[in-house]
């Protein structure tokens, strides 16, 4: 059982698992982007929370209250009878958040910040090139985006994988029940759940997070006056923004989990050569109907 | 099958310590992009002028900045950096009420000018209430009356060639370690002239208070609080500002920040 090779036909006999054909599933484009967008996001995350970091707190409406209180989120670091702490106050819930929020680093040498040293960009104080970093790799996402929707529309992948349909909802609850039991099916297309991860971020997330992005731009503000409308005010904007980072890590975090519970080399595999070893009784080609523009026939 | 199994879970190992040693090391890797010299930080700066170019096309050049109601100016204009220049010359001219205050336009223009107090408030007055954007995150609407600097600029007559304008100030920055360094600022011909620029003497119906920057401070509607100086004295109208302080066209931007401030 120790030299089956890849592709090999099984024996008969025994539980060895069949395996389905072997298909070019992700485009260069489609690969690309992903990476790109892997080493963007890194660096958009790290140095956002040290934008965040030079002042610490979430407001909802166009201004920030000094004089009243309109902050949903505030880390802060305050004198106890213990000595200082950090907290973190979340819709007036106080949490005390000592080595992580408002106050982290040695006991020697505490550092009264947002988030700790390990979390930013550069690892000390310094707005300045957070915004330098935090600004190049805004353009890198939003080339890589443009390029991808381009791409994706020409190819098929986004009318296969990303666009939701009615069918995609109906087969939903099937598709949250076999992730539960861990099976997964390896398809051409991706799955109904999959859709919808990748729907919300491309349709929900990404949008959101540039938009409200251009929010706190000054100069957008003027250009597009409606987005301060849209998002209700330029604070509201940055809370958003700061928000859809959270759900944008969420995600992340239950891909990588995916990737390692689907089987981490096939999927890094088609990541990157572009091929999947799919379930078998997979069709080895696509149907037409969804290769050759990317919408479906009449 | 344990051929297989062993290497999957080889590479498995192998992906997750480089992961995690990316995050551990976490973004200290990355300290040398402080360094206002390295190379790399250059690069990623062009995205700056990237960002100044596409909102200059995008935004037109008279497109007015957000105007609020009365009602929703809830608090007062919170100071921040300088909050009293509290030079000897600064202080004397306090004292008297800044009638011993003037603006000098200076440069390339065809006629050096200078201003009182009392004539900038003698001219046409423009009030608008505003949102203002600290780079820090923080914003704080509040009302503004000045004078259109576009009045002033007209009288002093720029010369071809003009364009930027510097703004000089009382106050100046750093101090204990570091020496004190004057405060400026720079700005485009498009913002010198933008109907809500003002030399704003006024503030929340009252006089320019000394914290937010008696007797005049700059604003610049479009763009982030570092780009609108306080304790303005004499705004010098030049071709290029490499060659005044540390060459980036303002304090800030000698100590890193982005010159265009727009966003």
């Amino acid at each position: 059982m120790a030299s089956i090779s890849e592709g090999g036909t099984m024996p008969a006999a025994g539980p060895a698992k069949a395996k389905g054909p072997l298909i070019y599933r992700q485009s260069i484009f489609t690969r690309l982007t992903h990476w790109v967008w892997a080493i963007a996001l890194f660096f958009l995350l790290l140095s956002g929370l040290q934008i965040f970091n030079a002042h610490p707190a979430l407001y909802i409406g166009q201004e920030s209250g000094f004089a009243y209180d309109n902050a949903i989120l505030r880390m802060q670091a305050e004198n106890t009878p213990q000595g200082p702490r950090g907290f973190t106050t979340i819709l007036g819930q106080k949490f005390d958040t000592t080595g992580v929020f408002a106050m982290s680093g040695s006991a020697e040498r505490p550092a009264y910040r947002g988030f700790p040293a390990w979390a930013t960009i550069p690892s000390f104080q310094d707005l300045a090139t957070g915004r330098v970093v935090h600004f190049f790799f805004a353009w890198v996402l939003v080339g890589a985006l443009a390029i991808w929707a381009i791409a994706s529309l020409a190819n098929g992948h986004l009318w296969r994988d990303v666009i939701l349909k009615p069918r995609d909802l109906l087969e939903l609850p099937r598709d949250v029940v076999a992730h539960l039991k861990f099976r997964f099916k390896h398809g051409r297309s991706y799955g109904p759940l999959q859709k919808v991860a990748y729907f919300a971020v491309f349709f929900v997330l990404f949008p959101l997070i540039i938009l409200t992005g251009l929010t706190m731009s000054p100069g957008m503000d003027a250009a597009w006056p409606w987005l301060l409308d849209v998002f209700g005010g330029r604070q509201t904007a940055r809370t958003i923004h700061f928000t859809v980072m959270v759900l944008l890590v969420l995600f992340f975090l239950v891909h990588i989990v995916m990737v390692v519970l689907a089987g981490p080399i096939n999927e890094l595999r088609s990541m990157i050569t572009g091929y999947y070893r799919t379930s078998p009784g997979t069709e080895p080609s696509a149907s037409k109907e969804e290769t050759t523009n990317g919408w479906p026939h009449p | 099958m344990a051929g297989p199994i062993l290497s999957r879970r080889r590479l498995l190992g192998l992906g997750a310590a480089t992961a995690s040693s990316l995050i551990l090391a976490g973004c200290s890797e990355f300290d040398f992009l402080g360094k206002r010299n390295d190379a790399v930080r250059d690069f990623l700066e062009r995205a700056n002028d990237l960002t100044y170019a596409v909102q200059r096309g995008l935004i037109g050049e008279q497109t007015l900045a957000r105007e609020y109601s009365e009602s929703e100016i809830r608090q007062g204009q919170r100071p921040n950096g300088s909050t009293n220049p509290g030079s000897d010359e600064y202080v004397g001219m306090l004292q008297n009420g800044f009638a011993d205050y003037r603006l000098r336009i200076k440069g390339l223009v065809e006629r050096e000018v200078e201003f009182s107090l009392a004539e900038l408030r003698n001219m046409p007055a423009r009030t608008q209430i505003t949102r203002h954007d600290c780079v820090e995150g923080w914003s704080c609407i509040a009302k503004w009356t000045g004078t259109p600097l576009g009045l002033v600029l007209d009288q002093a007559r720029l010369k071809p060639g003009a364009r930027f304008l510097v703004y000089h100030c009382y106050d100046a920055m750093g101090g204990g370690l570091s020496k004190p360094e004057p405060y400026y600022e720079s700005c485009d011909l498009i913002d010198a002239y933008h109907p809500q620029t003002i030399l704003a003497y006024g503030l929340n119906n009252e006089a320019l208070p000394v914290a937010n920057g008696a007797p005049i401070r700059v604003r610049i509607e479009r763009a982030l609080g570092y780009k609108q100086p306080k304790y303005v004295h004499t705004i010098e109208v030049v071709d290029s500002f490499a060659m005044i302080a540390g060459g980036q066209g303002g304090y800030w931007e000698d100590h890193g920040y982005d010159w265009y401030g727009g966003i």
